[in-house]
């Protein structure tokens, strides 16, 4: 696990794609910094705590984070078009209490519940990617509304925690798999690593992935090479709704509940990881690889802190904050010389 | 619909401040429907009392970080670090003061505690500036910064406890009252009309606007744009920070967690609400105070209509999705031809 961490940084990525001829182009440096400082502190964590540089360790990083994994890729596509969403985590609430509502109130199978709530939240996103392409309205202030809407969707369900008893759902969360020795990953992780897989196919090696860099490079641009904008707009809310309500079901696995409050703030540590992992807000640069490790490096900040054992958890916050604001700076930096607006 | 400039009605239908005027007005008249006994007020030990009163009360912290939050937004920008700031000036304002100190002592004098709280708020909105206007990144990413790393300085500052303040003097900042109203509403009348001096009777609130039409024009015009959006984020800083006081007060304590949560979001919905466009440049301080009034007004009628709080969140959203709507020009565009032209399968729909 470790060793193909640390392979990753130290072959310059620009010499794969071998374009231009410059040593490292400067758009690989962020994603290069954030895989180094994962490596540095995660072999920082396992010089200073015992017992900290095992495979579970580096596991359970996958294992605690599937859901942030998968709503921090969708929201990875919207960003890289220019746009921002910020109703992730109330869907993920949704989500969680639908199924919960549905499974124990009213008896449903998980077969039926988890098709219909990924459809439902596909839906969600649909719709305000319809509103912010068709009426020309500001995603911040349209997903902002979603977000109102489905937190206040949640209460109109139940305004307690609905337990979840469900041998389907009990067994999903307690199935593991082994990878070798002691050390396992839990279906959701798995989940979590194909999403990833899938999202670097989409957005390398197929159209709607080129078109969403483009309209992220300049919208205009994009709309004269003539890709298809309008539904790649779309799209790329629908692929951040169907993320966030996938994301819901494994959370729902994770907590074995539903709940209003489930999630609450998810979608700035998405947002942070997705400018940690390297993506530029302005849209048209970044790598869902970097999302990855953007979510990693939260997870790492969280378990270093834990293994310390002195440091309270509100350190986590303002850790998390500092090293958006290292990031935000060297993005900053490397895109001073091409101003935009 | 057929727009006549020479008329007056027609005129004033389309003044910015008519719809939020009509919003808010609607919903009082609601309230009053429901509740007869709503516009009464009442004059009860030398104090005030009546619905009106306690709406405006209650709408005081959202009417100052909305007035903030304007400025902001007429420059461009958007500050969603509001809420955290507003937890780090109750928590400073409360560590100052001491929650373990009963009656009426206090650890610090309760002006340096205030000052203390207002000058943090204040370097919270600077630190943002400095973000925004000199290193130039993007005001929401600048912003989320404070947003994620605040809360954490709040738990830092209350050692991750709810702070309880038992200090009375320090209670009249949010639930005192002065000429028999509440003293909360002279600190924000006071912000107000300052401000609004400032924008009027200086060129401050032309440069602003300036800055939020065009800021490379306003460079190149000579408007010192950079100063001016620094300025705008400190003192919606400083605007969080008052409201932070007030609310700590008027709750008696001072939550890292919890305090001002979900505030920027209502602050840019009241700015919103208030006719400000969210691209900047044209923006209006008084439509900010009425969006944050009908914010109040609209909680207060759901749960005095005995409707469950819990569709507070929906009425809400519904009432964005409307209003952006509204202020689409497409949208309107799209309404205007269904009006005019009645497609053929248009009767049926």
């Amino acid at each position: 696990m470790s060793a193909v961490i640390e392979a990753a940084p130290s072959p310059q990525p620009a010499s794969s794609h071998a374009k231009g001829g410059q040593r490292l182009n400067p758009k690989y440096l962020p994603l290069t910094a954030t895989i180094s400082l994962f490596v540095l502190m995660a072999t920082l964590g396992s010089v200073a705590y015992d017992g900290f540089f095992s495979a579970q360790v580096f596991l359970n990083l996958l294992i605690d984070n599937a859901f942030l994994i998968v709503v921090a890729v969708g929201m990875t596509f919207v960003i890289l078009s220019g746009g921002i969403d910020l109703s992730v985590g109330s869907v993920i609430a949704l989500t969680t209490m639908v199924s919960a509502a549905l499974v124990e109130k009213h008896g449903w199978s998980p077969a039926l519940v988890i098709p219909l709530v990924l459809v439902m939240g596909t839906a969600f996103g649909a719709f305000m990617g319809l509103l912010i392409e068709r009426f020309r309205l500001q995603p911040f202030i349209v997903t902002l509304a979603g977000m109102f809407l489905a937190r206040g969707l949640c209460y109109l369900i139940s305004i307690d925690s609905i337990s979840i008893t469900n041998d389907f759902y009990n067994a999903v969360s307690q199935g593991r798999i082994p990878i070798w020795g002691e050390a396992s990953l839990s279906i959701s992780a798995v989940i979590a690593i194909a999403v990833v897989l899938a999202a670097v196919f989409i957005a390398h090696c197929t159209p709607f992935g080129r078109a969403v860099y483009a309209i992220g490079g300049s919208e205009q641009s994009a709309m004269l090479m003539g890709l298809p904008v309008r539904r790649t707009l779309i799209g790329v809310y629908t692929l951040s709704g169907f993320c966030s309500a996938l994301a819901g079901v494994i959370f729902t696995f994770y907590m074995l509940s539903g709940y209003g409050l489930h999630a609450v703030g998810l979608e700035l540590d998405a947002i942070a990881a997705v400018v940690i992992g390297g993506t530029l807000l302005t849209g048209g640069v970044g790598y869902v690889a970097g999302t990855l490790f953007g979510v990693l490096m939260l997870g790492l900040i969280q378990t270093l802190i834990s293994f310390d054992g002195s440091l309270s958890s509100w350190w986590t916050r303002i850790v998390v904050g500092a090293l958006l604001f290292v990031f935000c700076l060297l993005q900053r930096f490397f895109t001073s010389r091409a101003p935009r607006r | 619909m057929n727009p006549t400039n020479g008329n007056p009605l027609a005129r004033a239908m389309r003044h910015r401040l008519t719809w939020p005027l009509i919003t808010l007005l609607s919903l009082l008249v609601l309230n009053t429907a429901f509740n007869t006994s709503f516009l009464h007020i009442e004059w009860r030990d030398g104090h005030l009392y009546g619905s009106l009163i306690d709406i405006l009360n209650r709408a005081a912290p959202l009417v100052l970080v909305s007035l903030g939050m304007t400025l902001v937004i007429a420059t461009r920008g958007i500050d969603i670090s509001v809420g955290a700031v507003v937890a780090i000036a109750a928590a400073t304002a409360a560590w100052m003061i001491g929650g373990a100190v009963s009656g009426n002592v206090s650890r610090f004098p309760l002006p340096l505690a205030i000052v203390a709280a207002l000058v943090i708020a204040l370097v919270c909105g600077l630190w943002n500036g400095l973000l925004v206007a000199r290193v130039g990144m993007q005001p929401i990413i600048a912003t989320l910064i404070l947003m994620v790393a605040g809360r954490g300085i709040a738990q830092l500052i209350t050692n991750g406890q709810i702070i309880t303040i038992y200090y009375k003097p320090y209670f009249f900042l949010g639930s005192g009252s002065l000429l028999g109203l509440p003293f909360s509403l002279f600190i924000v009348a006071g912000v107000f009309a300052l401000l609004y001096l400032a924008i009027t009777r200086t060129a401050l609130g032309l440069f602003i606007q300036a800055v939020g039409i065009n800021p490379t024009a306003a460079r190149v015009a000579g408007v010192q744009s950079r100063r001016l959006v620094l300025g705008a984020y400190a003192f919606c800083g400083l605007c969080a920070g008052i409201a932070g006081l007030l609310i700590s007060s008027n709750v008696k304590s001072a939550d890292g967690n919890n305090a001002g949560q979900l505030l920027e979001l209502d602050a840019i919905l009241a700015v919103t609400l208030g006719g400000t466009a969210l691209t900047g440049g044209r923006f209006s301080l008084v439509g900010s105070v009425i969006g944050a009034l009908i914010i109040q007004t609209l909680t207060y009628a759901i749960y005095s209509l005995g409707v469950p709080p819990e569709i507070n969140l929906v009425v809400k959203a519904v009432v964005v999705f409307v209003v952006m709507l509204m202020q689409s020009p497409e949208f309107r565009a799209e309404l205007r031809s269904l009006v005019q032209r009645p497609a053929p399968e248009g009767a049926k729909a």
